[in-house]
């Protein structure tokens, strides 16, 4: 057997070679970011970014863990397993209240301060003793985008809403209305999922509609046809047009001035602050009186250019 | 090479055809030996870079036992089934199509929730009786026609609750459980006064704040835990103590010479794949009543995770050699790993890297400990 215990004894070397360059157990805060996203999910590369980068501006040990698949049970795993490592915060997402509410609950009895990021709500974050809740309430980026538009003269508009089922998009166009001070019915349309149905959708109704001052869409999925549908009406650039989120045509358009405006909910800040906050929560004893909304941030043509630059990094 | 040592050791004449071997040789070639070690060298490893990180407080030791027991609850079919020379891959997929067919019976169709865990079974169990029936009906390999349910069941999981529902993760089913008498059979926790003890005298830590201040942060043994040994003795004493264990080596190690001596190879390949749809429906229910939901997305690649466990554990992908012992104690070594490298503070994404280089130092392992059992050079 004596292979065997040299073999053992090179992979216990090797791994703790790779565990002393890994680990530098400092003696100051730990935080652990808990994440719903499996490993294939380019999008939250922004949010390891940002943590690693909160973690070396405030001198604090940050880790990141995910459930590899996506899986939402491995997640409360992990959740249950950061709490048992006893760190001073952990922040994750509430992706399924159901599943991660009971391990969360445990971890905020046992001492450990809870900042929710992304997923989830403010009520739903309040019930399950978290600190805060670090993200874009659907409605209040609705209402944001409301006020600005309204600044800029809109009356009317129209919302392609492309997944109605989902509740929060629907908060999206109320948001909207609400904040424009106009109500909202009919201007709210299902456009279905297929480009060519949401693009011939949004010229039924623009053509029985001559009268509509603005087009707000709620992503890429409902943005790209509208560009096409208002490209072969003559609209483009002369219609007031912001949307939700980015993308490759939603960039392009921005530039071109077809789009006024997209919604960036920012994941850098939701990252970024929950560390932050709780880092100084824990060295001074201050906390912010309220949830921190990370977007709506309006990316308009100006600022592009830092965007493009930036994005999959920090954007 | 079916294992014929334990069956026939009963003999108290001396006989001239059984071959003499030392004590000390019988306990080397053992197959769970390579699993032995590995748990030993893991733990100790752990022990030394992990020791103060909470790994090892109660906390921490239910957080991975917890883990190695589901680990383990899969791995004791998929060690079985390897054993009798099949494959299953559809066993992540069979997970959450478990979890979907309680969820939806439960909380959709408002049933009671024994009736929704007993259709379930029945529903699942079948299932693999039918993979097992295309298998050795059509002589196709195992890997194929369980491959082909992977996507057949996580479509239907993905498309039921879709269609029903309009979402893919059903909640709910915590409130549906209340009150049932066979939920707290998958969901429950035992001896919860002797961690009421434990804490009132100060071995494991009290909540500090919250609802439930004061009582224990372990307040019992998840139902999870005890399936997974329970599964493991009544597997390991099949496959070493009854004829039918006997069977299920013989079956796997050459099916044409069982079959020659009698041995109902196809009947016990079909009941091997029941088995292993049975396994993934203890994990499934105990899933879905721990956490009160279902989601379409549970159980993605755990079918490699068993296999994983099951090989760590010493048994061959070939079939007709392995143990259930071995196979647990993979799922223990699978489970303190994953967990244990995040105590240990490593990089999350070199999980991966380390299940890798465990698995292969494993596998050379077991064939160096196989080629002395055979004397093969």
């Amino acid at each position: 057997m004596n292979g065997f215990f040299r073999t053992v004894a090179t992979t216990a070397i090797a791994a703790a070679a790779l565990i002393g360059a890994t680990t530098a157990h400092a003696e100051g805060e730990r935080y652990v970011l808990v994440s719903h996203a499996p490993d294939s999910d380019s999008w939250w590369n922004t949010i390891k970014n940002a943590l690693a980068l909160a973690g070396e501006q405030m001198d604090v040990e940050v880790e990141y863990r995910n459930p590899p698949t996506g899986d939402l049970a491995d997640m409360a795993r992990i959740i249950e397993q950061a709490a048992a490592s006893g760190p001073h915060g952990i922040i994750t997402t509430l992706a399924d209240p159901n599943v991660l509410s009971g391990p969360i609950r445990a971890a905020v009895d046992s001492g450990i301060d809870v900042i929710i990021m992304n997923s989830g709500t403010p009520e739903a974050a309040r019930e399950v003793g978290a600190l805060m809740y670090v993200g874009q309430p659907e409605y209040d980026a609705g209402f944001a985008a409301g006020q600005r538009a309204a600044d800029d003269g809109v009356q009317s508009f129209l919302c392609v809403n492309h997944y109605i089922s989902s509740p929060s998009s629907s908060e999206r166009c109320q948001g909207f209305a609400d904040g424009l001070g106009v109500e909202l019915g009919s201007q709210m349309i299902d456009s279905g999922q297929d480009p060519a149905e949401i693009q011939n959708r949004v010229m039924a109704y623009l053509n029985a509609n001559p009268g509509t001052d603005a087009v707000l869409t709620l992503g890429p999925t409902s943005a790209d046809p509208t560009i096409l549908a208002l490209e072969q009406m003559g609209l483009a650039g002369d219609i007031y047009f912001g949307t939700f989120d980015l993308g490759g045509d939603i960039v392009q358009a921005i530039r071109d001035g077809i789009i006024q405006w997209g919604i960036d909910q920012q994941p850098f800040l939701q990252a970024y602050l929950p560390v932050v906050v709780m880092t100084n929560y824990h060295r001074y004893g201050v906390l912010p009186g309220n949830n921190i909304n990370s977007g709506p941030g309006f990316v308009t043509a100006d600022a592009l250019d830092l965007v493009s630059e930036l994005a999959g990094e920090y954007r | 090479m079916a294992e014929t040592g334990q069956g026939a050791v009963a003999a108290p004449v001396k006989d001239e055809r059984v071959k003499e071997t030392s004590a000390l040789r019988k306990a080397l070639i053992r197959p769970e030996l390579g699993a032995i070690v590995g748990t030993i060298a893991v733990f100790i490893f752990f022990i030394l870079f992990a020791g103060d990180s909470g790994m090892f407080n109660a906390q921490g030791i239910l957080n991975w036992s917890t883990v190695s027991a589901q680990f383990m609850i899969i791995a004791v079919g998929a060690c079985m089934l390897m054993i009798a020379g099949e494959f299953d891959l559809s066993v992540g997929s069979m997970i959450g199509f478990a979890g979907m067919s309680i969820a939806l019976i439960a909380v959709t169709l408002q049933w009671p929730v024994w009736i929704a865990i007993l259709l379930t079974f029945a529903l699942c169990v079948a299932i693999g009786a039918l993979n097992g029936f295309i298998v050795v009906k059509t002589g196709l390999p195992s890997f194929i026609v369980t491959l082909a349910f992977l996507f057949i069941l996580r479509g239907f999981t993905i498309f039921f609750p879709q269609l029903i529902e309009r979402q893919t993760i059903i909640g709910g089913i915590s409130d549906a459980a209340e009150g049932d008498w066979l939920a707290p059979m998958f969901g429950g926790k035992i001896a919860g006064p002797f961690f009421d003890w434990l804490a009132s005298i100060g071995v494991i830590d009290v909540f500090e704040r919250g609802t439930r201040a004061g009582q224990p942060i372990v307040d019992g043994i998840p139902m999870l835990i005890v399936w997974a040994l329970v599964l493991v003795v009544v597997a390991h004493t099949i496959l070493t103590r009854t004829q039918f264990g006997n069977w299920i080596f013989a079956a796997g190690g050459d099916a044409q010479a069982a079959r020659y001596v009698g041995v109902p190879v196809n009947r016990v390949k079909i009941l091997m794949f029941m088995f292993t749809a049975f396994c993934a429906t203890v994990f499934a229910t105990c899933q879905v009543i721990e956490f009160g939901s279902a989601g379409a997305d549970r159980g993605l690649l755990k079918e490699f995770e068993a296999i994983i466990a099951v090989v760590i554990g010493g048994a061959l992908l070939t079939g007709g050699y392995g143990s259930v012992v071995g196979a647990a104690l993979g799922a223990l070594i699978f489970g303190v790993v994953q967990q244990g490298l995040f105590f240990a503070g490593v990089e999350s994404s070199l999980f991966r890297v380390f299940l890798g280089v465990i698995l292969l130092f494993a596998v050379i392992l077991n064939t160096y400990i196989r080629r002395i059992i055979t004397g093969e050079r």
